[in-house]
């Protein structure tokens, strides 16, 4: 071959690999950047005074004394629009049949987008629904809410052959020439001082619990779940995989039994999660009965099962890169097996496994599958550890999934859902970026 | 190989009275410097790989407190022999003996043995410096520390005694506490020893130990082998002819794992009984 062929070769390599890492780098920013900037609006974002309101009285949070002042502008400047709901309900009454219907139907909407923009009118019954009682505690979803109050979605198709399309119509031409028409435009120019948004930073999204499923308040119960999980597996998995790799490569007998075994647990880590998940649920749960029903004991199980493979894999490389000198001095001073394997093997071989529980650990926490099964549940309180054994736990991996298909307001929680999934990769980043510390602290020690 | 080498390369050992006391060297001269009971003595003893036999029936007696070297071109069994004075080749899975190796008496292979006090009379110091990635205190108080002591004054006794053994406290003794594999590799060799004389054995294996290590520091070991004679039984194995010479008062040549001639160096050098020890330390092979 010649010169400049291999060159050319050489080159082609080098640029198929570089473009390739480019483009992992290019993927995890895309990824990456939107969870970043919308997981960010959980903690950052304008409230409302709905939001003082509601920390105040279900937290128990906040200058009380500051919030009546702001209340009392708040409501002069939301009195207009409650006068005028007041006037157009006993005009509603004097007006003639076919006009009355259809005002009246329209106007339940205006009650009720301005209910949840607002809250209750003043006066009404209190709803046993936390979500009846504050109005629109973010300012960027009050804004929606507005746009809700002041049009009207209709769609056209009048056109034949073609889609519908969306059109927005004003209610204040629905209501022209009645006493509720002011209303519209009061509520567009004056709903800054009706709400009063402020920018915050809630930080304690993290340390909150949650009130009507996540509609208010933060994520402490899923954070605490998924460590209470993570935790678990790990006292699970750790002890097994390290012993399981020792047993391999200082105990048993080379040979086919050992090979087959090897295949076992390399199979093992190819399981589909959601098969451990079932098998969690058959078999602590139902035949072992670890607890009666999913319990974090029994997803901390699933969950050691499934990353097994892995901590049993990097510590059986791990232990396999010692050098075998090492051994030979301990075994030659008089040291046991055993013995060696504590003093000389263990020490030597803890950055490799400290590798590959990074990587478990960082699974654990995000495996949603085997957790659906055995340990998740929507909406929790935060446990304590004596409960972990018998009770289940909301977490993040579950919570996401479930909020973001299955919750009864899910456009209303955006922020909320975004915001656990910046939480969990930043979780998973720090419990990362420790354990490389750990290690890299460890390496040092050893190179001298 | 053919058989008939074979046979010629067995000439001293005395197949025809086994129990009859032992096989002594060559010349009278190891009866005299050894104690009545010598530590260390092979009868007809081989080590099988599998099938392949890498040590043929060896007998002789190594002399207590004298240095004695086994010497023999690569492959001729002589790390394998050594290596069964403290019974490493047990980490070899298909390595088996038969015949008697006898330390004390006792045969080392026998299933009585207790390896671990074995190992303890006999230390051994390997081809390639091995300090554990510890710190030099810590490398040194290992054996120590197997064996139950606790007593950190103690200890500290130890770790002086042997690197002073070891002629290497004088550099060392500030940095006890960094790691020992930041010392040059003549130092981690002699740390390597000083860490076997911590468990104060009787006999001391060395397998190569100046192989991997430059000239100076072959010499600086060289010079504490010297010293070390007279308390300890020491076995080195070494293709390195001028070394044996230069160190030990017993040699041994090994050729395909027959012992071929054992006697005083001074002899065997000088005037080699056997065609192929001359063969071999004249250079014509090996």
């Amino acid at each position: 071959m010649e010169l400049s062929t291999r060159k050319t070769l050489d080159r082609a390599f080098s640029g198929t690999g570089m473009f390739s890492i480019c483009l992992m780098t290019a993927s995890l920013l895309v990824i990456l950047l939107p969870v970043f900037a919308k997981g960010i609006k959980a903690f950052v974002f304008r409230e409302t005074i709905e939001n003082r309101k509601m920390i105040l009285e279900q937290f128990h949070r906040g200058d009380s004394a500051a919030l009546d002042i702001e209340w009392e502008s708040a409501r002069t400047a939301r009195q207009p629009v409650y006068d005028a709901m007041q006037a157009f309900r006993i005009e509603l009454d004097t007006l003639e049949g076919s006009r009355r219907r259809e005002l009246r139907s329209s106007f339940r909407e205006v009650e009720s987008a301005l209910q949840s923009l607002l809250g209750p009118e003043p006066g009404s019954t209190l709803s046993p629904l936390l979500r009846n009682r504050y109005g629109q505690t973010r300012w960027d979803r009050a804004q929606v809410k507005l746009q809700q109050v002041l049009f009207r979605e209709a769609w056209d198709y009048s056109r034949p052959g073609e889609a519908g399309t969306r059109q927005w119509i004003p209610r204040k031409q629905t209501f022209a020439g009645t006493r509720l028409e002011p209303m519209f435009d009061h509520l567009e120019t004056k709903l800054d001082s009706m709400l009063q948004p402020r920018w915050t930073f809630y930080w304690r999204f993290l340390s909150d619990d949650s009130r009507d499923s996540h509609l208010f308040g933060g994520i402490w119960p899923e954070v605490l779940g998924t460590l209470y999980l993570t935790i678990g597996a790990m006292l699970f998995a750790v002890p097994m995989g390290v012993i399981a790799a020792i047993y391999l490569t200082e105990y048993a007998r080379p040979g086919r039994v050992v090979q087959i075994l090897r295949t076992c647990i390399s199979t093992l880590a190819g399981v589909p999660s959601i098969v451990f998940g079932l098998f969690g649920l058959a078999f602590f749960i139902n035949t072992l009965q670890v607890s009666s029903s999913k319990s974090v004991l029994a997803g901390s199980m699933t969950l050691a099962l499934l990353i097994l493979p892995t901590i049993i894999r990097a510590s059986e490389e791990a232990i396999l890169a010692v050098p075998r000198t090492y051994k030979e001095a301990a075994l030659s001073l008089g040291s046991g097996t055993w013995n060696m394997i504590l003093t000389v093997l263990l020490p030597a071989a803890l950055p490799g496994i400290l590798t590959g529980i990074v990587i478990s650990m960082g699974r654990a926490a995000g495996e949603t599958a085997p957790i659906i099964f055995t340990a998740a549940v929507s909406v929790g309180k935060p446990l304590t550890l004596l409960q972990t054994l018998t009770q289940p736990t909301p977490a993040l991996p579950w919570n996401i999934y479930n909020l973001a298909t299955e919750h009864a307001a899910v456009e209303e929680i955006r922020h909320v859902q975004f915001g656990m999934v910046l939480t969990l990769v930043v979780m998973v980043l720090i419990l990362n970026a420790t354990a490389i510390a750990i290690r890299a602290r460890i390496a040092r020690r050893m190179k001298g | 190989m053919t058989s008939s080498t074979l046979n010629v390369a067995r000439p001293r050992i005395t197949l025809e009275a086994p129990a009859a006391p032992l096989p002594s060297p060559v010349d009278p001269g190891p009866a005299d410097a050894a104690p009545e009971t010598p530590h260390v003595q092979a009868e007809q003893f081989s080590i099988l790989y599998g099938e392949a036999m890498a040590v043929r029936e060896i007998s002789m007696v190594i002399p207590d407190r004298q240095v004695t070297a086994i010497i023999g071109p690569s492959g001729c069994g002589k790390s394998t022999f050594l290596r069964a004075i403290n019974r490493m080749n047990d980490l070899i899975p298909c390595c088996h003996t038969t015949g008697r190796l006898l330390f004390d008496g006792q045969d080392i292979h026998s299933p009585q043995i207790d390896v671990i006090s074995l190992r303890k009379r006999v230390g051994m110091v390997f081809q390639k410096p091995n300090p554990f990635p510890k710190s030099v205190f810590d490398n040194v108080a290992y054996g120590p520390r197997l064996f139950g002591i606790r007593n950190i004054r103690t200890l500290t006794e130890i770790v002086e005694r042997s690197l002073s053994r070891a002629a290497l406290w004088d550099e060392v003794k500030d940095r006890l506490a960094q790691n020992a594999l930041g010392l040059s590799g003549g130092q981690q060799q002699r740390l390597c020893i000083a860490r076997a004389l911590a468990v104060e054995p009787d006999v001391l294996l060395m397998d190569e130990p100046t192989s991997a290590l430059d000239p100076k520091s072959t010499a600086r070991i060289e010079d504490l082998i010297a010293e070390l004679r007279g308390d300890y039984t020491i076995v080195i194995v070494t293709h390195n002819m001028q070394q044996a010479a230069r160190v030990s008062d017993f040699t041994a040549f090994l050729y395909e794992g027959v012992l071929i001639e054992f006697g005083q160096t001074r002899k065997l050098f000088t005037n080699p009984h056997n065609k192929q020890t001359e063969d071999y330390i004249t250079g014509r092979f090996g």
